[in-house]
């Protein structure tokens, strides 16, 4: 885990003093809400639907037990005694008050957190595999290249009035589980010639315009990395279209430009900024990766775990909520948030301590926050997964459907958000709760659905193997579906089912699709997307509005 | 022929807090919609809005919301502002917990 040294710790202190300051110049009114309102988003605050919600960065998705622990405080001092895990690995706060926030901020300090750029047109949270450090897929632990970005990102002069946001994403894997295609900026690390690199993927995103990322660079040396990423910004600074909100993001200008055309920009501008960084940046790399040291792994008690499997309710877990550790003896556990008819992403603050008590003592007091809006204890001692699960259940939180149906991502949806157009949360809660009472998740297997309540797509929707979109239709909400969306290094956007479903229409019309699914499939073997892959959208289409005929005479 | 006008509100945030808030007669901030003055008319409805914006020390972001006539005061006329004016429907964290009749 990075540690802040003297130099982070002193200018998060400035800046909260800062913030302070005018936060108190607000109440006063001698700032305007005009003036104010940069400031704040600065500092990841935003007015919300029913209240302020401060948005604090999880860097790539990392924390331990004591930073977890101070959100847990936050949300009981503070909050309503819970937060919200996000699609960007971050925690949202939904009810600070404003006179509040400065002190929150201080607290966050303490354990080396804080909420800068998690607004504006800046480059924001890196976001990264969930399983770093921990994959037996990895090639690199892709943590200390998202630290070496953040330290570069924060507050550099020249990024903070980007045209519009900045996402960048790593991944140590060739399995891409950090969503690196729908991302401004993706890195994937790849080998060549037997030295560690980057295939760069450029102008990818989600929102009103979703297009999967363009490689832009094969392979990148990692001596490179700082350098070839100014480029790309210096080049997007320069194209990227300030007289369109809409049209601002990277993946526009890559579209409009034509990728060879930015490719051949960045390749100039690269030579320039190669010069300007003499020596590189493998010394900072270095520094970086010696806080990022592999835990101290111990061997042996596997067999315990083929014991404990024994029991049915430990095995559901295990069969879904385990996956493969670079360390045969250990085993990554993630735990989900999605509890079922539980608002996806949520943690009370008890729940966060528990987590945090896990970390420390059955997981070298390591915490991941998945994109996927769960938690991941990454190092879990076969021998100590029994325990675990025991104290997961306890806490309420053991329930074995990660990578099932009712493992939903949502987002908040016009429950919290002031850009919502409809709500995500019900239609998550309800939909998990018709799944489980028709026991029938362990048999769909597999599948992702995800939920946007507008075009903004924080739900990742354009990417759900099955998605939601919800939008106001003439002051009613109503609820789009796309089918065959793909996160991974497959990346391929949705395709639109057909007309919209009514609020109390769209968790019916999701139970036709996986029972149609059920129908079509050729054998339990068979996922969702593969058995989508092999027939289209036609059998899904019947389910959905009713077999061609009674359609074309309706 | 101009298109009837719908009847409004003023609503706002309040700064401190960030409640949905709603301009009485009185100049007032209530929190409940069914206290807030309906603007029938649409100059009037103009110039509440201006002067509400005027109160930046108490509130942020004012603007006029549709509305219609109850038997307990305003009601909402969209979803959103039907949303605003309870809280979310997750938890019973906004102002459901205040109007259990509702």
């Amino acid at each position: 885990m990075y540690r802040y040294d003297d130099f982070d710790s002193a200018f998060l202190a400035a800046r909260n003093a800062q913030f302070r300051a005018q936060v108190t110049r607000r109440i006063d009114g001698s700032l305007t809400e005009d003036e104010f309102k940069p400031l704040r988003l600065m500092n990841g605050l935003y007015l919300q639907l029913h209240a302020y919600m401060l948005r604090v960065a999880i860097p790539y998705g990392s924390i331990d037990g004591v930073k977890m622990r101070k959100l847990a405080e936050i949300a009981e001092r503070w909050d309503k005694g819970y937060g919200h895990f996000t699609t960007r690995q971050n925690i949202q706060f939904n009810w600070p008050k404003l006179q509040d926030v400065p002190d929150i901020l201080d607290a966050l300090a303490e354990v080396g957190m804080h909420a800068i750029q998690t607004s504006g047109n800046t480059i924001r949270n890196v976001t990264s595999d969930h399983f770093a450090g921990a994959a037996a897929d990895e090639i690199a632990d892709p943590r200390p290249y998202a630290e070496l970005i953040r330290q570069w990102s924060t507050d550099h002069p020249e990024f903070q009035f980007l045209p519009r946001k900045f996402k960048v994403a790593v991944t140590g894997s060739p399995n891409d589980r950090a969503v690196t295609r729908a991302h401004d900026i993706g890195l994937r690390m790849i080998e060549r010639d037997g030295q560690p690199g980057f295939e760069v993927i450029v102008g990818g995103g989600l929102g009103r315009t979703p297009l999967i990322g363009k490689v832009i660079r094969d392979f990148l040396p990692e001596a490179e990395l700082l350098p070839y990423l100014e480029a790309v910004l210096h080049v997007y600074n320069r194209w990227g279209r300030r007289d369109n909100k809409y049209k601002a993001r990277i993946k526009v200008t890559v579209h409009e430009a034509g990728l060879d055309t930015i490719r051949a920009e960045v390749e100039e501008t690269f030579r320039r900024t190669r010069i300007e960084w003499p020596n590189g940046h493998a010394a900072a790399l270095e520094q970086i990766r010696e806080r990022f040291r592999t835990p101290d792994f111990v061997a042996g008690g596997a067999e315990a775990f083929e014991v404990a499997k024994a029991d049915p309710v430990f095995r559901a877990w295990a069969d879904t909520n385990l996956a493969e550790h670079r360390h045969p003896d250990y085993a990554i556990v993630t735990v989900s948030l999605k509890a079922h008819g539980a608002t996806p992403g949520d943690a009370t603050a008890d729940q966060m301590r528990v987590l945090a008590d896990l970390a420390e003592r059955y997981g070298h007091d390591e915490l991941r926050i998945s994109h996927q809006q769960n938690v991941i204890l990454p190092h879990v001692r076969k021998a100590d997964l029994a325990i675990v699960h025991a104290m997961l259940l306890k806490a309420g939180l053991g329930t074995a459907n990660v990578g099932l149906a009712s493992d939903i991502i949502a987002c908040p949806g016009m429950d919290y958000c002031a850009l919502a157009t409809a709500r995500s949360i019900p239609v998550a809660t309800e939909l998990a709760k018709r799944i489980d009472a028709l026991r029938i998740e362990h048999e769909v297997g597999p599948v992702q659905i995800k939920i946007s309540g507008c075009i903004n797509a924080c739900g990742h929707h354009h990417v759900g193997h099955i998605g939601i979109l919800g939008l106001d239709r003439a002051g009613v909400e109503n609820y789009q579906i796309t089918l065959g969306g793909d996160a991974t290094e497959t990346a391929a956007i949705g395709e639109r089912a057909g007309p919209g479903f009514a609020y109390d229409e769209i968790v019916p019309a999701i139970e036709r699709l996986l029972l149609a699914y059920l129908e079509e499939r050729e054998g339990p073997t068979e996922t969702f997307l593969q058995t989508y892959a092999r027939v289209g959208l036609a059998p899904f289409k019947a389910a959905l509005y009713g077999p061609e005929k009674q359609r074309d005479a309706a | 022929m101009p298109r009837p006008f719908t009847p409004k509100v003023v609503t706002a945030n309040a700064l401190l807090e960030g409640d949905v808030v709603y301009l009485t007669e009185d100049n007032r901030w209530s929190r409940r919609l069914g206290e807030a003055e309906l603007l029938e008319d649409e100059a009037h409805a103009d110039l509440r809005l201006i002067e509400a914006s005027r109160l930046q020390g108490k509130i942020v972001g004012a603007y006029l919301a549709d509305a219609r006539r109850g038997p307990d005061g305003p009601e909402p006329v969209h979803f959103r502002e039907t949303f605003r004016s309870r809280g979310p429907s997750n938890y019973p964290h906004g102002k459901q917990v205040d109007l259990p009749h509702r």
